[in-house]
């Protein structure tokens, strides 16, 4: 393959990649810096993911199944709100459990729906005939992020209550209810990102098709800083690393690594164990090792909003 | 509500019938929120609760042991990871990482079989056990290591480490351990004397043989070792105290650091153990597909089960009925088994949000 070619395929597939994980970040850095850890991000995408799916069956309209996954991603952020923001009950919780009823709720309706038939539906357009109608609007995404967040009074005060919701309180902001509004406007970016990986780029629906994206893109917002910017560009580091794979079948490492035993007389050696050619599970890893190793570079030396994962409550 | 209790002691009989009571209330909310998914699901109540009873209790096919035998295998990995989730939180520690820490310590047993197959039987089975506990403990291990040195949150590493560990047992069984033919993603079947033997004779399944193995002795002594070390032990005291109020733990003297982090490889250890014993007394064998979930359904089982090992156990038992109901419901009634998913999710989304309004009315009248 020539290096134009890999080029503009690795972009493609960064660009893919990136796409959900951005969508759910900017949200989050915004959920975030008003002191709430969403971490039902996770279910978020796979329920938003699948009623985009259902209603684009139904309807054979892509757009109306976008907006049911808008409004899943709202729904299911409300319902996150009221438990840990209203209730003041502990956010990992009761994301952790919102996770696993999305992973259920989805699983069920998935088998019965779909026992017989394949899910196959219609899939938003293209731009440009290679790029999913949704991807550019990531970048408007994290533009409106940034202006709320630095240059609007609302911003100000979403970062006084993720800072010292107390204070935000003392000076006439309804704490409360600020972060619901900001919880349930990350929910709706977050089910853009649920709808592109079900209808955005694909036609289909798959169980746990989310395969804990939700939290990359936590994960994003720690490395990004609680900055949108520095969100974007964690995004796209953790789509490269995805695309990786892509890059690993396309330049034939598999014959490059046959090569390199060969060279070391170490092939007969490499057939008795079995391991004589890279399995491609190793590539699918990446992303999360990758995640991993950025946590470990960015969690200790970045400064967190002050009050956050802490619930507020009146006295 | 605390002080009240101290104050007004109640005779023993009062406080069993309490519980009964309690109990009662609990299963039938539950066959209520039962029925109504299953309504909600468009499956018909009236022959699908009977059907999953049916599996769960037996009378059906091969008789009622057969029936608890399945309810008692599908709760023994729930146990063993629903105490390694107990114990991680109680500190905690918000550990998701059941599900890879049960895969690593099943990849860990297989490689130990794989290198030395020709060792006795005996002795290659309470090895691979040695192995899945140090396997599980060692990745357990580093989400807490990750936490305490690093400040990474275990929330998310633990997710990323479930991932890569599905995908490592997965390039392990198309590499170095995959079956001699090479043909499947898979290991070759374990030989038949390195297993957990079967406890129930065939005779008394209706010729069938169930599924009860040896394993569950290991499940069930795990429960109480679990209760003492976190009740009767300094370091469980250390552990319950960190969980509960850390700058406690801290001015009390004790290294919440190091607290963290022997929470997280203990966890890791009871997970990583569930994966061996799952692949000694039932699977036999390794493959991508290995764990439909336990390290997930853990959190709920653990949760429900009010982060007690008594109470673990017990919800891991009812969760194992409920998924032998359901798996069996599907061949019988047509009823999809995720459906266990969406309740055991339902009903702790129902107990977190009766705290969620007690602790506000708390509030509300301490409060002001």
């Amino acid at each position: 393959m020539d290096i134009t070619g890999l080029v503009s395929s690795l972009s493609g597939s960064t660009a893919r990649a990136a796409t959900p994980l951005i969508f759910a970040a900017a949200g989050e850095v915004l959920v975030q810096r008003s002191g709430v850890v969403n971490v039902g991000l996770e279910g978020i995408l796979l329920g938003s993911a699948f009623t985009a799916t259902i209603v684009t069956y139904t309807t054979h309209n892509p757009w109306l199944g976008l907006i049911a996954a808008l409004i899943t991603g709202g729904i299911m952020a409300a319902i996150f709100s009221a438990f840990t923001i209203y209730g003041a009950a502990d956010q990992v919780v009761v994301g952790v459990v919102l996770n696993l009823f999305a992973l259920g709720v989805t699983g069920t309706l998935f088998r019965i729906l779909f026992a017989t038939h394949a899910a196959k539906t219609m899939e938003l357009p293209f731009v440009f005939h290679t790029i999913p109608i949704l991807t550019p609007f990531t970048l408007a995404a994290v533009a409106v992020v940034w202006y709320i967040l630095y240059k609007t009074r609302l911003g100000l005060e979403i970062r006084a209550c993720g800072e010292k919701p107390s204070a935000a309180a003392a000076s006439g902001v309804n704490v409360l209810k600020l972060r619901t509004l900001v919880t349930v406007f990350g929910g709706v970016l977050a089910g853009a990102g649920g709808a592109f990986l079900s209808i955005g780029q694909n036609n289909a629906f798959a169980e746990n098709m989310s395969a804990g994206r939700g939290f990359i893109a936590l994960a994003i917002v720690t490395a990004g800083r609680w900055n949108p910017i520095g969100c974007l560009i964690a995004a796209l580091v953790f789509g490269l690393s995805d695309a990786l794979q892509f890059l690993g079948q396309a330049i034939g490492l598999d014959h490059y690594y046959r090569l390199l035993l060969i060279h070391l007389h170490l092939l007969t050696v490499a057939k008795q164990f079995n391991v004589n050619h890279v399995p491609y599970n190793l590539f699918l890893a990446v992303p999360y090792v990758v995640t991993l190793v950025i946590l470990l570079g960015s969690s200790k030396s970045t400064r967190a909003p002050a009050s956050l994962g802490k619930p507020y409550v009146r006295i | 509500m605390s002080a009240r209790r101290m104050t007004t002691p109640r005779s023993l009989s009062a406080r069993v019938i309490k519980v009964a009571l309690q109990a009662c209330a609990a299963a039938l909310s539950f066959l209520i929120l039962l029925a109504g998914t299953l309504t909600l699901f468009g499956i018909r109540a009236k022959t699908a609760l009977p059907a999953i009873a049916d599996g769960a209790f037996g009378g059906w096919q091969y008789g009622h042991l057969y029936a608890l035998s399945e309810t008692v295998v599908e709760a023994v990995p729930l146990i063993l990871t629903g105490l390694g989730v107990l114990v991680a939180w109680q500190a905690g520690m918000f550990s998701i990482g059941g599900e890879g820490q049960l895969l690593i310590g099943a990849l860990s047993a297989m490689t130990v079989e794989h290198f030395i197959g020709n060792t006795p039987a005996p002795l290659i089975t309470f090895l691979m056990l040695v192995a899945s506990v140090v396997g599980g403990a060692l990745w357990g291990g580093i989400a807490g290591w990750l936490r305490t040195t690093r400040n990474v949150q275990e929330v998310i590493s633990t997710i990323m480490l479930n991932y890569i560990a599905l995908y490592l047992v997965g390039a392990a069984v198309l590499g170095p351990l995959q079956e001699p033919s090479h043909s499947g993603p898979e290991t070759a079947l374990l030989p038949d004397p390195v297993l957990f033997a079967h406890i129930l004779p065939a005779a008394w399944t209706g010729g069938i043989t169930a599924r009860l193995h040896t394993g569950v002795i290991i499940a069930l002594i795990a429960v109480p070792c679990t209760a003492v070390w976190m009740y009767r032990t300094r370091t469980g005291f250390a552990l319950r105290l960190t969980g509960r109020n850390a700058d406690a733990a801290r001015t009390a003297g004790f290294s919440v650091d190091r607290v963290r982090l022997i929470a997280m490889v203990v966890s890791g250890a009871l997970c990583g153990l569930a994966g061996s014993v799952q692949l000694l007394g039932v699977s036999a064998r390794l493959d991508q597909q290995f764990s439909p979930g336990w390290g997930y359904s853990a959190i709920p089982v653990a949760l429900m089960g009010g982060l007690t090992p008594g109470g673990t156990l017990v919800s891991a038992l009812f969760f194992g009925a409920l998924t032998a109901g359901t798996n069996s419901a599907e061949r019988t009634a047509g009823v999809p088994a995720v459906v266990a998913d969406v309740l055991l999710a339902a009903s702790v989304m129902a107990v977190v949000a009766i705290r969620a309004w007690r602790g506000r009315a708390q509030l509300a009248s301490g409060g002001d």
